[in-house]
């Protein structure tokens, strides 16, 4: 299997970005997401983002928290997170945790990154963990992960300064989340200018590959995103998929299908 | 004694392993910016002359202190006295922390305030201060809330506030704060959230500390002028924990002065529905904080239950975490019923309705009284009025049917304040 570095690079060799894809683990089902992840995969989508479903999800608009809800509802546990990145994982692409921090606590931080090891998974993305909080005890994110190997992603906003960019990218691992623009997750109708500065400012600051999320949703904002960026991440795009569904095999159709338009979109981005 | 306590947390904002900031990346800018702006205007001169101006002449400070006698024969017979931040404008407490972030807001550039509220106290006394500064102002409410608190939503909407029901999650105030924040990353940029408790991200839990402080800063001196000397123990409620330690701070170096704080045990700790954190939580990252959280075996935040809106919550402010560890401060439940127990008892004895919030802090200190005997002199903040929970404790003490009660709110939140002929209030 490919680590998350790697496949960042072959799309780099490749003269295009990488297609990040997000749903979170449970919704529907455990399994009926392990499905729709690996519709994803087969639609073209490179990396694979599982969403740990948590109870207070400040950074995720309406359309995952209602998924997220459902997965709770279900009862679905952080073991089954890793049962699904497992599953994913053996797929050859890379996987990541996305996960509020709580639940990463709760589980035990060594424990945590070590069972994700075991699941094959390749990292984890902390939206409300910044690199501040991880190098202090009792969290000590950044000795967890440096000890297992795990690829750490952490977030940058437009409103980061230079000092918070420099500051994060140089703790970062995999690749530098670049949050589009200043708000929660959800589609939106236009890829705002912000994104792109913020690449740059990025780039002035790091050689770490640059990923973009929040608001992309169609081949088109993929395309538009994919000419200044390493990666495109879609999140809300696929869960509005799933959720609009009128069955299971339904979702995972619309859902393989979306990815196959997104993975065109990021070929397209620099012609 | 207990260890050291730290009173001011370090620069990250931890008091020990509580606090902190954990935050989208999208906030940090602007908490640097607020912890900034504080600090300068904690060492201004014309900003803290313009609040003490504002905290005498606008919310009524200094509040006084009463004694309770005939309800502290109820409590042991201990000397019980009440420090009566019910009497402030708005009716609570909350205005102090309000009137604070509201100036630092507009010093900031900012023209437009958000809010969480759970009993409505913080969001009425911010859409106060809304009004009076000429912000706009919009405050998340879980629907929940904007059931069992009618009224106060409706004097939110007569301030010129925008009240937006949350129908998320558990429909309280901790899915409130939660779009409060999703409110804020989105619109940072002009937009100050005055939270209302002493918790979440730094530099809140020190700032709205700070902000709060004036209660014991006058109470402390207000026993020693009229008692001659310390009180006993100070006592408190502790939902976020803003009253309790801004009643607490000014005795955290009196080692003689026992603090005692006392959360929502609902039904009973053994229940399940209870908002008794130190008790029956765990320590968690909520909120933007490293705290005591209601949370189950995977770090999901678990339901609080309370008969009061205000203690309902799952979290609570990280100082009162360190406080809890380290032993200065004692920590304990109040179930419903005896919070409603004290809440009548003070009704009939001293001709005060408390907010049920208070009456926790009411119960809890006629145990304390209990406790050291009729020479003690217990101080008890009584931290709101109970004007908001009228219709909760009628229902309670059945004084009253259901459907009239449910006539009355619906016509107070219907009715245009004046009629045709310029009738009405």
């Amino acid at each position: 299997m490919r680590g998350l570095t790697e496949v960042l690079e072959a799309a780099r060799a490749e003269g295009r970005a990488a297609l990040v894809g997000y749903l979170p683990a449970g919704y529907p089902s455990v399994t009926g997401a392990v499905d729709a992840m690996l519709a994803m995969v087969r639609g073209g989508v490179d990396v694979v983002e599982v969403g740990l479903p948590y109870s207070d999800p400040l950074m995720d608009g309406p359309t995952i928290q209602r998924a997220v809800e459902v997965a709770l509802e279900h009862g679905t546990t952080t073991d089954d997170v890793f049962t699904t990145v497992r599953d994913v994982a053996g797929s050859g692409a890379p996987t990541l945790v996305m996960s509020y921090w709580n639940p990463v606590e709760r589980y035990g931080v060594r424990r945590f990154s070590e069972a994700l090891v075991a699941a094959g998974g390749a990292g984890v993305i902390t939206p409300d963990l910044t690199p501040d909080e991880a190098g202090t005890a009792p969290s000590d994110w950044l000795g967890a992960t440096d000890a297992t190997g795990l690829d750490r992603v952490f977030l940058v906003a437009p409103s980061s300064t230079e000092d918070r960019l420099r500051f994060t990218a140089e703790h970062c691992r995999g690749f530098v989340y670049a949050a589009s623009t200043m708000g929660v997750t959800g589609t939106r109708s236009a890829v705002g200018d912000s994104a792109e500065t913020l690449v740059r400012r990025v780039r002035a600051v790091t050689d770490k590959p640059v990923c973009v999320g929040l608001g992309v949703s169609d081949g088109n904002q993929a395309a538009q995103v994919a000419s200044f960026a390493d990666g495109v991440i879609v999140g809300s795009a696929f869960v509005r998929a799933l959720l609009d569904a009128t069955s299971p095999e339904a979702g995972v159709r619309a859902v393989e299908q979306l990815a196959g338009e997104l993975a065109d979109g990021v070929r397209r981005g620099r012609s | 004694m207990s260890a050291p306590v730290r009173r001011s947390p370090d620069s990250g904002g931890h008091f020990g392993p509580y606090g902190g900031r954990f935050v989208p990346e999208a906030l940090m800018a602007a908490l640097d910016e607020l912890a900034a702006a504080y600090e300068k205007a904690r060492l201004d001169d014309a900003f803290q002359t313009e609040l003490t101006g504002l905290l005498t002449t606008y919310a009524g400070r200094p509040s006084p202190i009463t004694d309770a006698r005939r309800f502290a024969e109820h409590a042991g017979g201990a000397r019980v006295l009440l420090k009566r931040e019910d009497l402030n404008h708005t009716g609570s407490h909350k205005i102090n922390n309000v009137l604070g972030q509201a100036l630092l807001a507009r010093d900031m550039g900012k023209t437009r305030v958000i809010a969480e509220t759970g009993a409505g106290q913080h969001g009425v006394a911010t859409a106060t201060a809304a009004a009076l500064l000429g912000l706009e102002c919009v405050v998340y409410m879980g629907e929940e809330d904007t059931r069992r608190q009618a009224l106060n939503v409706a004097r939110m909407r007569l301030l010129g506030a925008e009240v937006v029901p949350v129908d998320a999650g558990s429909r309280t105030l901790k899915d409130a704060i939660n779009e409060a924040m999703r409110d804020w990353v989105t619109s940072v940029e002009r937009t100050h959230y005055i939270l209302g408790t002493v918790t979440g991200p730094h530099p809140f839990p020190d700032m709205v500390r700070d902000f709060q402080r004036i209660i014991g800063d006058e109470a402390r001196q207000q026993v020693l002028d009229l008692t001659g000397r310390l009180p006993d123990a100070v006592v408190a409620c502790v939902g976020g924990g803003s009253n309790a330690m801004g009643i607490f701070t000014a005795f955290l170096d009196d080692t003689d002065v026992r603090l005692f704080g006392f959360e929502a045990g609902g039904e009973g700790v053994d229940s399940g529905r209870h908002a008794a954190r130190m008790s029956g939580g765990s320590p968690g990252v909520l909120h933007g904080t490293r705290t005591y959280v209601l949370q189950d075996e995977m770090g999901q935040t678990l339901p609080s239950h309370s008969v009061s809106a205000g203690l309902d919550y799952p979290g609570v402010g990280p100082q009162h975490a360190w406080l809890h560890d380290t032993g200065r401060a004692t920590y304990a439940p109040i179930t419903d019923t005896e919070a409603m127990d004290a809440f009548a008892l003070l009704c009939r004895t001293e001709g005060i309705i408390p907010a049920i919030e208070s009456a926790h802090a009411l119960s809890g200190a006629a145990k304390v009284g209990l406790d050291l005997g009729p020479d003690a002199i217990v101080l008890v903040n009584l931290s709101g009025r109970g004007d908001k929970d009228v219709d909760t404790a009628a229902k309670w003490f059945a004084v009253i049917s259901d459907e009239d009660i449910v006539e009355s709110a619906v016509a107070v939140v219907e009715e245009s304040p004046q009629d045709a002929s310029g009738q009405g209030w």
